[in-house]
């Protein structure tokens, strides 16, 4: 499919690039920015940055050319039956009905042909179940519509964050050109290093996803209170992307994975950068903030997290009316309590975990002093860390 | 309905235009229409009053279509309509409905196998599913499960504190199950009675059945009329038996899957044990009022025995996996 | 019953009679194909190119959705089981039915269903957005209200096929005219019987996992949720467990449309007819044991991927005799290429190759990276539409002189057929490439290197759409002025009772058996 690849975009890409380049103004002529990544005109798999990948990939085209060579035989078959018996030609019918040679054969070839794909395939697929071993082991989670990613280790506290789509809604709805990695990049990528073997322990915390990046050659679904393992061995530095392969409600298809795989030290030091972060980040907590800030901090989070479905005036969506609603103007722990553990069975999720508590703090605060909920009350950081702590 | 061509019935008996299908299937249609919305009023806290007057409308308005379906076909048959062939489609009918009947169940029972042999132990970190116990540390598989993975993790707040999984409600384990107490216990089992009434029953529909093919009426009337007894007896013990588990065992539709599958099967076994009982009666009032049958013709009763045996059957099955293993 | 059809509405209304009640089918299955066609428009218009322009990605998946529902249970199978209807009757010399009410029943229960589901298109919080696959979590706690009536009508929609396929089956194993032995029926009926077989075992199956999904949303149980001992794997493995039968149900009667067809224009009796039987048959039982071939990344134990790998190549076995036996029926054959002819060869061509990739798609390592990818769109459209959806406008043609007396217009049949070729292998041809370059399913805009392939994909799929118009214009334009023909053998090849009667077919046939040698 390769060679077959090359020419066919040789003869088809002359008019159409003309057609595409009339019409999608702001697609790049070209979007190869590494090799591992889909190109335009790509037809194929890519054999990926794996050795397992690599596998994967020629089993594919073992079955592909396998599928060609049979589909030469059955169709030539057809098109010289259809040629040869012409009635117009002017050929009488025969009249015979059955023949036991061919039909047994035509069991036992394809039996063994099926044999030699399913042979290797098995072979293959046992190698992907393995995921001992491994360096390094991250715990995976899909939330509508973001993931979470959490690097277990061994010393000192996890590290944790999520990654989220930042392609901006401009580009979305065409009142911008579209950049490069369109939907294809997120704040937070996650890192690897080279030549190491890394588990993923994948997990959902609301509905399914599938987390797939293709030139890691790993998909694996994000099943809700169950944890599948996957592992991969990346032997090339870059930047791989993927996506949520599986159907997630609204914003499916705005949850990229962007993974950056990179040699050992700059891990290292990715690593250590995160872990202060956390660590200044704990600090903060324990600090008080003033309505100013709360405010600010506020109304970036309600923006980014919340807007969406309490619209941006607080008036309301998908989700409940914000501006005089009972929960903001109720008891704060009420308030706590929605925003931090969700409504059970809506689409209120928990943000509990998804948000800090400085980010939860002046969130609620936000809510309450907002849209003409002149409450006047403030959340601090320490409330969300005790409130969480005392369950309820 | 009405003037039918008698020249036509040797050959076959193509049935007149009839309004039965059109009004079953409106009937049928405004039932589920209203149960979705008297469903979704409840859930959702909306008015739903509407709705359920349409459910209870459609199920007197199918209720009334089916009778009278059933007393046209009834009709048709006394008056020597039916040829043998038409007979045999009746015969196929019931039996291949049996069989869908069956394929029914086969997915309840299917489900209880998967979560108890499959699922339940990969939560507790078993076999493939070794990395299960950082969401769910504590939970211990178990059959009949008692605890829930949210129990073992303290609950519906702790688990959503803890950020996994949240949103889907309360499922507390029961307080207490309906596995089999032992011997010594037997007799304070409702199971126990449960099967003994339903097998006894079956037992009887075959005297009825006997007496039917040797045209002795009111030995078929008395054996019919102990199965009904039998039949309506266990469903007023089912109805105690739920009564129990939501007073007294703090068993409910929501107590994890134990909860869950136990109603499902039990439950939909009891409705179809209603549903049978209720046929039987019907051919019960068929041969006590209207002295139809014979010993030749008595496919009515016939279906209704083959269903009721079916039901008992899938009891045996049910009692094996929800109550004894 | 010499009498002839009722006036008004009420002949439709309280139809008995299996001609009418399968016109019934075929209208209403058409009219479903427009609807859900329409909804692949608008997907199609949306994926034009890349950023969201027309509609909203909440509405896009309500698209998907109703697309995916609309067509299998209201435009295929419909129209297959009205053509059952219609011609099973006068394939095997029957004078109907055997349950005709009943039929009427199956049938009215249809737009009943589909106008509960079309109508969730206009309830707060829209219509079904989980897919057709309807997975949980996605389809209960997190869907939204509409998904109540969703369930029902899936009930009513189910309850339809059982007693439809009830009748199908009890029509060919009591109706058969004297002499026709079980292996003497046309190949249609066989398939047909097989499928009905499928139906009834795998359709309340499905009404099993809707009622377990009602439960889960309104009543507190927990099937699906981890939280209480349950697993939303479980509910893919009883969707498909009733999912995968459903695929062979849909393309099981095209294979016998096909099978009816291709001796007829190849002059030639089918060949191998017993191992055509015993492939159909193999390829039902097979069906039921491979379904978790969709799951392949789900995380199931390393034996299940196996076992259902390998099981589910096991089926290329028996459909590789089929594809063999319907060349070798052309083989020195006297073949002409009228439109329902040239349909057949281009199922046989374009199902084998949905075939060949569903072959690709069955080897679980190299499905880890199909999976949920266009790939797997292109794959099944290969089959249904080229199956299914090409093998009933081949059925159409091929009846329709039978069923109204009147000959449609050979020539635009052709003009339909091939731009319905061009269109199709336009729409879903590059589909194979996105899908392998790495463009998932179900998404309403996606990257910049998508770009090209799916906007040739959305022009071929206009071109396709189109050409659908000027099939119903043919139909409506035969059934209206079409030439009046009176032989009963419109094609010379043809074979079989269905011939044996008048053209147009009276209002009642074979109200005698006829002798069958
Ligand atoms: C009419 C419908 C139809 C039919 C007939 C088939 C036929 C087959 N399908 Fe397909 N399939 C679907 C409809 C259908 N499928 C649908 C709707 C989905 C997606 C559902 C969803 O997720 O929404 C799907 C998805 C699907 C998947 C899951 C993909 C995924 O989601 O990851 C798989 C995986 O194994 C698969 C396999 C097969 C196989 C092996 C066959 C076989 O039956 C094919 C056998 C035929 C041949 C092989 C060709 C003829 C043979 C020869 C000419 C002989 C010589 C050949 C050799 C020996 C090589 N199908
Ligand atoms: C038998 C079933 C069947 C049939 C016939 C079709 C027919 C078509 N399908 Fe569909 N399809 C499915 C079954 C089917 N599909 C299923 C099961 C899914 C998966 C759903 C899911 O993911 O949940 C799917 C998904 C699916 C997708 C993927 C959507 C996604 O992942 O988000 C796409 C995208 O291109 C698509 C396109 C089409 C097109 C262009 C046609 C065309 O063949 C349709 C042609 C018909 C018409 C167009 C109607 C006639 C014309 C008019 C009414 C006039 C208007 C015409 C114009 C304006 C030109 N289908
Ligand atoms: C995916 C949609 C969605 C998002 C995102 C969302 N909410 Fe909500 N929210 C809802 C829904 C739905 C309800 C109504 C729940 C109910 O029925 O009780 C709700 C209810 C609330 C309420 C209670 C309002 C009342 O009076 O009933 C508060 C407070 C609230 N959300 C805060 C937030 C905050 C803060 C954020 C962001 C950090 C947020 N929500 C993000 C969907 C959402
Ligand atoms: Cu997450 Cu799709
Ligand atoms: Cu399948």
């Amino acid at each position: 499919m390769h060679l077959k690849g090359k020419r066919l975009k040789k003869l088809i890409s002359s008019p159409m690039a003309l057609f595409a380049l009339s019409s999608t103004s702001a697609l790049a002529e070209n979007l190869v920015e590494n090799s591992a990544q889909a190109e335009r005109w790509q037809m194929n798999l890519k054999p990926g940055v794996t050795e397992l990948g690599q596998e994967i990939y020629d089993i594919h085209m073992l079955v592909f050319w396998i599928c060609c060579v049979a589909a030469v035989f059955v169709f030539g078959y057809m098109f010289y039956a259809m040629f040869a018996y012409r009635k117009s030609k002017g050929h009488e019918p025969a009249n015979f009905h059955e023949h036991a040679v061919a039909e047994i054969s035509w069991t036992i070839i394809p039996a063994i042909i099926l044999l030699g794909m399913a042979w290797p395939a098995s072979m293959t697929m046992i190698k992907v179940y393995d995921t001992t071993e491994s360096d390094l082991d991250i715990l995976v989670t899909g939330y509508q519509w973001k993931w979470k990613y959490e690097y277990i280790l061994e010393h000192g506290e996890n590290v944790a964050f999520f990654s989220n789509l930042t392609t901006p809604s401009q580009q979305i709805h065409g009142e911008e050109a579209k950049n490069n990695n369109y939907l294809l990049e997120v704040d937070n990528p996650m890192y690897l290093p080279v030549n190491k073997k890394a588990r993923f322990l994948i997990t959902a915390n609301d509905v399914i996803h599938a987390w797939w990046v293709p030139a890691l050659s790993v998909k694996k679904d994000a099943i809700p209170g169950f944890i599948n393992e996957i592992s991969a061995k990346p032997f090339k530095t870059g930047t791989y992307r993927g996506q949520c392969a599986e159907l997630c409600g609204k914003d499916h298809g705005f949850m990229p994975i962007v993974v950056k795989v990179v040699e050992q030290d700059e891990f290292d030091s990715w690593l250590s950068e995160k872990q202060t972060q956390a660590a200044e980040l704990a600090e903060l907590m324990q600090q008080e903030m003033s309505m100013d800030e709360l405010l600010a901090q506020g109304e970036k989070t309600y923006a980014g997290k919340c807007a969406a479905c309490h619209g941006s005036n607080g008036e309301g969506g998908v989700g409940a009316v914000i501006k005089g609603s009972k929960v903001a103007t109720g008891a704060l722990s009420w308030h706590l309590d929605v925003v931090v553990n969700g409504v059970a069975g809506t689409m209120m999720q928990a943000f509990g975990a998804q948000l800090n508590a400085i980010e939860l703090a002046a969130v609620i605060t936000y809510q309450r002093n907002a849209f003409g909920n002149n409450m006047g009350d403030k959340v601090q950081p320490i409330d969300v860390h005790n409130f969480k702590q005392g369950g309820k | 309905m009405s003037g039918q061509h008698n020249s036509d019935y040797q050959t076959y008996y193509v049935p007149e235009q009839s309004w039965m299908a059109i009004l079953a299937s409106i009937a049928l249609g405004l039932m589920v229409i209203g149960a979705a919305g008297g469903i979704n009023s409840l859930t959702y806290k909306t008015d739903g009053s509407t709705s359920w007057v349409l459910l209870i409308g459609g199920m007197m308005l199918l209720a009334g279509v089916l009778a009278t379906w059933f007393t046209i076909t009834i009709r048709e048959n006394l008056a020597g309509m039916n040829s043998a062939q038409l007979k045999r489609s009746y015969r196929l009918g019931m039996q291949w409905f049996i069989f869908s009947e069956v394929m029914f169940f086969f997915c309840f029972f299917g489900v209880l196998l998967y979560l108890r042999t499959l699922s339940g132990p990969w939560l507790s970190g078993d076999g493939a599913g070794v990395m299960n116990t950082i969401l769910w540390p504590n939970f211990v598989y178990e059959w009949p499960l008692m605890a829930t993975p949210q129990d073992a993790m303290g609950g519906l707040d702790a688990q959503n504190a803890a950020g996994h999984l949240a949103n889907n409600g309360v499922h507390k384990g029961p307080a207490q199950n309906m596995a089999f107490p032992g011997f010594a216990d037997l007799l304070h089992w409702l199971p126990f009675w449960n099967t003994l009434l339903l097998v006894s029953s079956s037992v009887f529909l075959e005297f009825a059945h006997h007496a039917l093919k040797h045209d002795k009426r009111r030995v078929f009337n008395l054996w019919l009329a102990a199965t009904l007894v039998f039949g309506f007896s266990f469903v007023i013990l089912q109805i105690v038996e739920y009564h129990e588990a939501y007073s007294e065992y703090g068993l409910f539709l929501n107590s994890g899957v134990y909860g869950a599958t136990f109603f499902l099967l039990t439950g939909f076994h009891g409705f179809h044990v209603c549903m049978g009982a209720c046929i039987l009666l019907v051919q019960f009032c068929r041969s006590v009022m209207g002295r139809q049958f014979t010993a030749e013709d008595h496919f009515g009763f016939e279906a209704a025995s083959w269903y009721w045996h079916f039901v008992d059957v899938v009891w045996i099955c049910l009692v094996f996996v929800v109550y004894l293993f | 019953m010499s009498h002839g059809p009722a006036k008004g509405l009420s002949r439709w209304f309280l139809a008995t009679n299996h001609k009418d009640i399968g016109t019934l089918y075929l209208w209403f299955s058409f009219s479903m194909f427009l609807l859900g066609g329409s909804f692949a428009m608008i997907i199609r218009a949306e994926l034009f190119q890349p950023g969201l322009q027309l509609i909203e990605p909440n509405f896009f998946n309500q698209m998907t959705t109703m697309h995916g529902l609309i067509m299998v249970f209201g435009a295929i199978m419909p129209a297959f089981v009205g053509l059952a209807n219609y011609m099973i009757p006068l394939m095997i010399g029957a004078p109907d039915m055997a349950l005709p009410r009943m039929n009427n029943f199956s049938f009215w229960l249809l737009p009943i269903a589909f106008a509960i589901l079309a109508s969730t298109l206009f309830m707060d919080g829209g219509a079904p957005n989980f897919g057709w696959t309807f997975y949980a979590p996605l389809s209960t706690t997190y869907a939204p209200p509409s998904v109540t009536y969703f369930i029902f009508g899936i009930h009513i929609m189910g309850l339809s096929s059982i007693m439809g396929s009830i009748n199908i089956i009890a029509t060919i194993m009591n109706l058969r005219a004297p002499g026709m032995t079980l292996m003497k029926m046309p190949l249609f009926v066989w398939t047909w019987l097989i499928t009905a077989f499928l139906l009834v075992a795998v359709m309340p199956v499905l009404a099993g996992a809707v009622t377990m999904m009602l439960m889960d949303i309104h009543f507190g149980t927990s099937f699906f949720s981890a939280a209480g001992g349950g697993d939303p794997v479980l509910f893919q493995h009883i969707f498909w467990f009733f999912g995968h039968p459903e695929v062979y149900i849909i393309i099981l009667p095209a294979f016998g449309v096909v099978s009816e067809i291709i001796p007829t224009f190849s002059r030639k009796p089918l060949f191998g007819y017993a191992s055509m039987v015993y492939a159909t048959a193999a390829i039902a039982f097979l069906s039921f044991i491979v379904w978790a071939h969709h799951m392949f990344t789900v995380g199931m134990p390393l034996v299940g991927e196996l076992y259902f790998m390998w099981a589910t190549m096991l089926i290329a076995i028996p459909t590789a005799a089929k594809v063999f036996n319907w060349i070798t029926t052309m083989f020195k054959g006297s073949i002409t290429f009228e439109t329902p002819m040239l349909f057949s060869i281009a199922f046989v061509f374009l199902f084998t190759i949905g075939g060949f990739t569903g072959l690709m798609l069955a080897i679980a390592p190299a499905d880890m990276q199909y999976h949920d990818t266009y790939f797997v769109v292109a794959h099944f459209h290969y089959t249904m539409v080229a199956g299914a959806i090409f093998s009933m406008s081949a059925a159409i043609y091929y009846w329709l002189p039978k069923w109204t007396g009147r000959m449609y217009n050979e020539s635009m049949g052709k003009v339909h057929f091939w731009i319905s070729f061009l269109g199709f292998n336009l729409t879903f041809f590059p589909q194979h490439f996105i899908g392998l370059a790495g463009m998932p399913r179900r998404i309403p805009d996606y990257a910049l290197q998508f770009a090209d392939f799916n906007m040739i994909s959305s022009i071929g799929a206009f071109i396709y759409g189109a050409s659908q118009l000027l099939f119903l214009y043919n139909v409506i334009a035969t059934i209206k002025y079409g030439e009046k023909t009176t032989v009963k053998k419109t094609w010379e090849g043809a074979n079989g009772l269905e011939w044996t009667q008048p053209s147009p077919l009276p209002y009642h046939t074979f109200t005698t058996p006829p002798e069958f040698k």
